[in-house]
């Protein structure tokens, strides 16, 4: 493969000596060989022939005076595509017996493989022996040396060397031996010279000579052997049996060979080279010949023989009339085609004989294999058939192809019929198209302008129907600034709301708790102390304003500012203590749109810092996952805690128990469920077209899928 | 396949079943309706169950006939629940499945609510494995719980609770701080001038004590009671349970109060120069050092329900504060005095505080509302709430514990009162026992108060009686479960919702937090090339050929846009003109 990737792929040229269209193989002039042959032609003949019924020649007629012509194959890429969504369609009707497997595996809360555990526990003793093979090495490596020294394995009595120590020889016996064994060493020495002299010999008819001789001898053997030793004959019989098969498997005696070639073309005119090809295919036929056992049903035989003996006959018999089949009386069902050629070839009897000659061959040949092949499938025998007489009928051949892709077609032509209408359909709307498109230009523009003004008038619709909405835009639009009014109107109450009330919030009633104990010094000093202390601290309400103060301050730092964006002097007078109008500044003063209230808005003693706690954010979970709606539904999924601290120990196992549980070193065997040899599941990946063939069984049908 | 097995095989055992019934006898009939008709369902799901039951039910009835002995579960079903055992395991709302919802989104929500029952079920199940109820002080008629005296109690109590009433007088180096371990075991006392002493307070056991021979302002252990660390006049230092000083930790000056967080693993150190800083001690890092500009820090407390810490001001207000963020998360105005002491509840729910107003407020910091305030004559110096709501508040030398203080009713009288000798300095409950420890000038005292601690601890979490090897494990499985300080926040259930803040807005954050912007194209940066052609006017050129980009795009977009017009602008005249044409003009040439 590599030496082909690397070499650059050269087209073989043709030679060319003369100038013509057509070039045959043999470089000579081939004239009329790539024309067709047109009804027409055959008309001809068929009316000046008196043989031919008026039937056909009216159907002839016919066909010849229909116009109708045959509807183009849809090209490849289209039948391939239908071809394609069918097969698609079928895989998929046999893959979805799956679907409930799977299914029910998404929804499993936990899968455990392999699937078809052995049960653990105590096993029967037949089971565990039946059932033990040699698996691990060490195992083999026992066994592999308990064979190489012949111990016995099973049960251990006597070893081998033993009983043959048991068995020791008398002398005699030992000498007898020995004679024996010398006597045939001399003797296979013998051979083998003589064998070695016989090799040297460069004669070929010496070793054919000797060939048919042994072939003979064997026979006779054969023969004997049958009676004597029926097992010694079987092995041959299954010895020929390989020879036949390899004659069949191969085209070594089937003229085809580069020998058998010229020995074609010299057979026209040398009666032995005739001979020898016959000879050739003699031999072909005796070695595919099938070897009839005896045992075998007699019925089949008897009409094998009745088949084949006639053929032998012929054979033997001279050679004209061997090889003509004209002359057999088995005749095919392709009678009256050949009788029309005969009658056309009556001048050339010589000729014809010859070609005759090898047209009976093969037609014999067909006998045979037919002959053989009986148990073979019709359908195969049909296409192995019209491979044989490719030669002899190109028509056949055609119709055969048809017949081998008559189904596919049969499937096709419903798509067939399907597309031609749409086709159709597609070229009158291409004509209708076109005949617009060959509409007068102004037609169209007329529509193009009307189009325009049914534009326009929407626009004026849309401009009275947006008169709706755009009315009540200006009293939105004022109604803003009042709020922002109202709001500043409201500031002030508000701000007096927001003092903390010091009733409600700090001298909120106290109770003054009874205490069993005074105070153990109660110096008048000291309380005096105390008090001053508490003066301290009581200094003015600083405390409380100061708190204000910041609340106000962030308050004000988290309001959006309002962009002032006059300009003074810009479209009316400006100067030192000039202000822009009243209007100006309202009109370009820029408000975004306040923030959501604070959450500190009603408690008027606590600040409570807006800013987002980023940090807890990159721990979130920031986009909702799949199968929820909404946040809700999944914040509740996840609301129980799953960890120890919080459940019992059986509750957190159940609750993180792995989705899948698989057991160290075991094989997971794909699943499978009807077939005993298990789903076959593999693929076979393609790197030169970078495909991967998956091929499994489905559960209850045995056939293969194949799908890439 | 796996998942296909079990609905079969159900199936077989209730046809087998069916099938094992014995023949009806007259007497069972009425029964038997009755049973079918009760409970047809139980039936059902009892008979996949096992076979034992069936076989269970025959032997009687063939023994004895004339018996209507047919054994029958007493309590059928499931043990029930009560449903306030059921309400308290209660985690958010219930989800339902809305209407025409696809099949995915309704396996995920069925399979997580079935999922979060079962777990509620069996948490509320296993409640029950937690027997102990808390103790309590019970006085006769018209006798005041506050007027009995620690002695009485003592004496009333057993020997080991007895002994839980004692004091150290250790009047040299006074007044004390202290702290107890968090399984409530270990003891650690500070005093102002330099003692610091650790006891296994229980057996007396004393397992380090020292003079740091610094002014000691505070003191708290780490996560286990194997480390401490010691505010001292300069530094923080961290030691051993042996005394010996691990660590000086220079970063934190002039600390006055400080915090552990113990699912953090962090340090909060208040100083007096009013910085408020965390240390990670289980890699000794400085997590955040935040200046909370509002001067000396010497009033501190966390809150345990979401670890944001809270700071007294001298101006009366208190803050939290979190790790994340430079300012305050909330500051809340409560006293009109300075704050003298704060602290909150187990639950997060509830803070108390005290200040130099006398008053004692509690707050809801859910809503950040007060809920009552009362007037303590001497005012409390010292705040702390026990696991189970009692709070005691230190009066000069006297200590007034409360009960129902957290309620919505203001207290008249505390529920008990102990005078020391000396000015109280720091006040702790000890954790999972009813003892209150007392730090004052005169030593320290630790005193019961019945009913303080939580009777049922979390063996897992925190357990009293753990040994060396459990602790280890513990602190394996703690550092491995150590929550991050980025989470920490005012609401903790923010992890589980979904961000929804924009894409903007996120975007801004990044860059914040990056300190760039990973959007931003990259400026240009030509390569440099060799054989002269990297020469300062080659690298111009090369510049100039990308240089205005952006520009040059919009600019060449905006041409193209230009053409396009003016081509349909030109083609509809040339339209109009055409249909200004006559048909016969096509003849014309």
């Amino acid at each position: 493969a590599i030496s082909s990737m690397g070499s650059r792929k050269r087209k073989k040229q043709n030679e060319r000596s003369e100038a013509s269209v057509q070039v045959s193989e043999f470089f000579v002039n081939a004239e009329g060989t790539g024309e067709k042959v047109n009804l027409s032609d055959l008309l001809g003949t068929v009316e000046k022939t008196s043989g031919a019924s008026n039937k056909t020649k009216k159907q002839l007629r016919n066909l010849q005076s229909s116009k109708e012509t045959l509807e183009l194959p849809l090209n490849k890429q289209q039948t391939e595509k239908i071809q394609r969504g069918i097969a698609y369609e079928k895989t998929a009707a046999e893959v979805s017996c799956w679907r409930n497997i799977i299914l029910q595996n998404q929804k499993a809360e936990q899968m455990v493989f392999p699937l078809n555990q052995e049960s653990p526990g105590p096993k029967r003793v037949e089971q565990v022996v039946a059932g033990w093979k040699v698996q691990t090495p060490l195992e083999q490596e026992i066994f592999r040396l308990l064979h190489i020294n012949s111990q016995p394995v099973d049960d251990p009595v006597l070893t081998p060397v033993e009983e043959q120590s048991l068995k020791a020889m008398s002398l005699e016996e030992a000498k007898i031996r020995r004679a024996e064994l010398q006597k045939a060493r001399a003797l296979q020495s013998y051979y083998e010279a003589k064998a070695k002299r016989e090799k040297k010999i460069k004669s070929k008819k010496y070793h054919k000579v000797q060939r048919k001789a042994k072939c003979k001898d064997f026979l006779k053997q054969f023969d004997e052997m049958v009676k004597t030793n029926p097992e010694g004959a079987l092995e041959e019989l299954k010895k020929m049996e390989l020879s036949r098969m390899e004659e069949r498997m191969s085209l070594k005696h089937q003229n085809s060979g580069k020998w058998a070639k010229s020995k074609a073309i010299m057979a026209k005119y040398d009666d032995s080279a005739r001979k020898a090809m016959q000879e050739q295919l003699q031999m072909n036929k005796d070695l595919t010949q099938k070897i009839v056992v005896p045992s075998d049903d007699e019925h089949e035989s008897n009409e094998e023989g009745l088949e084949t003996i006639p053929d032998f006959v012929n054979d033997s018999e001279p050679v004209i009339d061997s090889v003509n089949p004209w002359m057999r009386g088995q005749l095919t069902h392709e009678e009256p085609e050949v009788s029309c050629v005969t009658t056309e070839d009556v001048q050339t009897a010589e000729e014809e004989n010859e070609e005759e000659e090898l047209v009976g061959e093969f037609e014999r040949k067909r006998k045979l294999r037919q002959a053989d092949e009986e148990d073979l499938i019709p359908t195969e025998e049909e296409r192995k058939r019209a491979e044989d007489v490719v030669e002899v009928s190109d028509k056949e051949e055609e119709d055969d192809d048809d017949d081998d892709e008559e189904e596919e077609e049969e499937d096709v032509s419903e798509f067939n019929t399907l597309f031609r209408l749409m086709r159709s359909e597609k070229t009158l709307e291409g004509s209708n198209q076109t005949r617009e498109g060959l509409n007068t230009p102004g037609q169209e523009d007329e529509e193009g302008l009307l189009n325009e003004g049914q534009i326009r008038v929407r626009n004026i619709e849309d401009l009275e129907v947006l008169g709706e909405f755009v009315d009540p835009q200006p009293i939105a639009e004022p109604s803003l600034p009042r709020t922002a009014a109202v709001e500043a109107t409201s500031e002030p109450p508000y701000k007096k709301k927001r003092e903390i009330d010091l009733k409600e919030v700090l001298t909120k009633e106290a109770k003054a708790v009874k205490v069993p104990f005074l105070p153990t010094v109660v110096d008048e000093e000291e309380r005096d102390e105390q008090i001053s202390i508490i003066k301290e601290a009581f200094a003015g309400d600083d405390v409380i304003s100061d708190f204000i103060k910041d609340k106000s301050k962030l308050e004000a730092a988290g309001r959006p500012e309002v962009v002032d964006l006059t300009l003074p002097g810009w479209g009316e007078w400006g100067g030192v203590g000039l202000k822009p109008s009243r209007w100006k500044r309202k009109r370009f003063r820029i408000k975004t749109a306040p923030p959501p209230p604070r959450q500190d808005q009603k408690l008027p003693d606590v600040i409570i810092s807006e800013n987002r706690n980023a940090s807890v954010a990159s721990h979130q979970v920031s986009q909702l996952p799949f199968p929820f709606q909404n946040t809700a539904q999944f914040e509740s999924s996840i609301r129980t805690p799953i960890g120890p601290t919080w459940n019992t120990q059986s509750v957190v196992k159940n609750m993180t128990k792995p989705k899948v549980i698989t057991k160290m070193g075991a094989i997971i065997e794909p699943m499978c469920s009807g077939n005993q040899q298990g789903a076959i599941t593999h693929a076979n990946t393609n790197i030169k077209n970078n495909s991967t063939v998956y091929t499994w069984i489905p559960p209850a049908t045995a056939k293969n899928i194949v799908f890439v | 396949m796996s998942a296909v097995m079990p609905e079969l095989l159900t199936s077989t055992h209730v046809e087998k079943m069916k099938k094992k019934k014995p023949p009806k006898r007259y007497w069972e009939e009425t029964e038997n309706t009755d049973q079918s008709q009760r409970r047809p369902e139980e039936e059902e799901g009892k008979a996949g169950q096992n076979q034992n039951e069936s076989t269970v039910k025959e032997r009687p009835l063939k023994r004895k006939n004339d018996e209507r002995l047919e054994k029958k579960d007493p309590f059928p079903g499931e043990a029930p629940i009560p449903h306030k055992q059921l309400q308290k395991f209660q985690r958010g709302e219930k989800c339902k499945v809305p209407a025409g919802a696809r099949r995915r989104l309704k396996e995920a929500i069925t399979s997580s609510e079935a999922m979060s029952e079962h777990a509620q079920k069996q948490a509320a199940r296993y409640d029950l494995l937690l027997p102990e109820d808390a103790g309590f002080l019970e006085g006769d008629e018209d006798e005041d719980t506050n007027t009995i005296s620690q002695d009485d109690i003592a004496d009333a109590v057993d020997i080991t609770s007895g002994s839980k009433y004692f004091s150290l007088h250790l009047s040299q180096f006074g007044p004390y701080r202290l702290d107890y371990s968090r399984t409530g075991r270990h003891l650690l006392v500070g005093g102002k001038k330099g003692h610091v002493a650790c006891i296994d307070w229980q057996t007396k056991d004393l397992m380090c004590e020292m003079n740091v021979m610094e002014t000691v302002n505070d003191v708290k252990w780490l996560h286990t009671e194997a480390m401490f660390a010691v505010a001292q006049k300069r530094w923080l230092y961290i030691y051993d349970s042996k005394g010996v000083e691990l660590h000086c930790v220079k970063k934190f000056n002039d600390v006055l109060r400080m915090q552990f967080l113990p699912y953090h693993f962090l340090l909060a150190t208040a100083s007096a120069t009013g910085f408020l800083q965390y240390l990670d001690v289980s890699v000794g890092k400085e997590v955040a050092a935040i200046c909370t500009k509002m001067g000396r820090l010497d009033v501190m407390a966390q809150n345990p329900h979401n670890a944001v810490i809270h700071l007294g001001h001298p101006n009366g207000t208190i803050s939290l504060w979190s790790p994340n963020q430079k300012e305050p998360l909330v500051k809340m105005l409560c006293h009109r005095g300075a704050v003298r002491s704060l602290t909150v509840d187990k639950t997060g729910t509830y803070m108390v505080t005290s200040g130099l107003d006398r008053k004692l407020k509690v707050y809801d910091i859910r809503a950040f509302k007060p809920l009552h305030s009362c007037f303590l004559p001497a005012g409390a110096s010292c705040l702390s709430l026990s696991q189970r709501g009692l709070l005691s508040a230190a009066t000069g030398d006297i200590v007034q514990v409360y009960q129902n203080i957290l309620g919505s009713s203001p207290v008249s009288k505390p529920y008990m009162a102990h005078r020391l000798r000396g000015q109280i300095w720091g006040l702790a409950y000890c954790p999972f026992e009813d003892v209150l420890g007392i730090g004052h000038g005169e030593g320290f005292t630790s005193m019961i108060v019945p009913g303080a601690g939580e009777p049922n601890f979390d063996a897992l979490d925190t357990n009293p009686f753990r040994s060396y090897e459990q602790r280890q494990e513990w602190e394996v499985k703690a550092l491995l479960e150590k929550v991050q300080p980025e989470l920490i926040g005012l609401h903790p259930e923010q992890l589980s919702k979904v961000d929804q803040a924009s894409f903007e807005q996120r975007h801004k954050e990044q860059v914040e937090a990056l300190g760039f912007d990973p959007l931003a194209k990259v400026k240009f940066k030509p390569k440099t090339k060799k054989k002269g052609r990297s020469s300062a006017g080659a690298i111009e050129k090369r510049k100039r050929k990308v240089a205005h980009e952006d520009q040059r795009d919009e600019i060449r977009q905006s041409v193209q846009e230009r053409t396009e017009r003016e081509k349909e602008l030109k083609e509809k005249s040339n339209e109009k003109k055409l249909g200004n044409k006559s048909t016969l003009d096509r003849f014309r040439k």
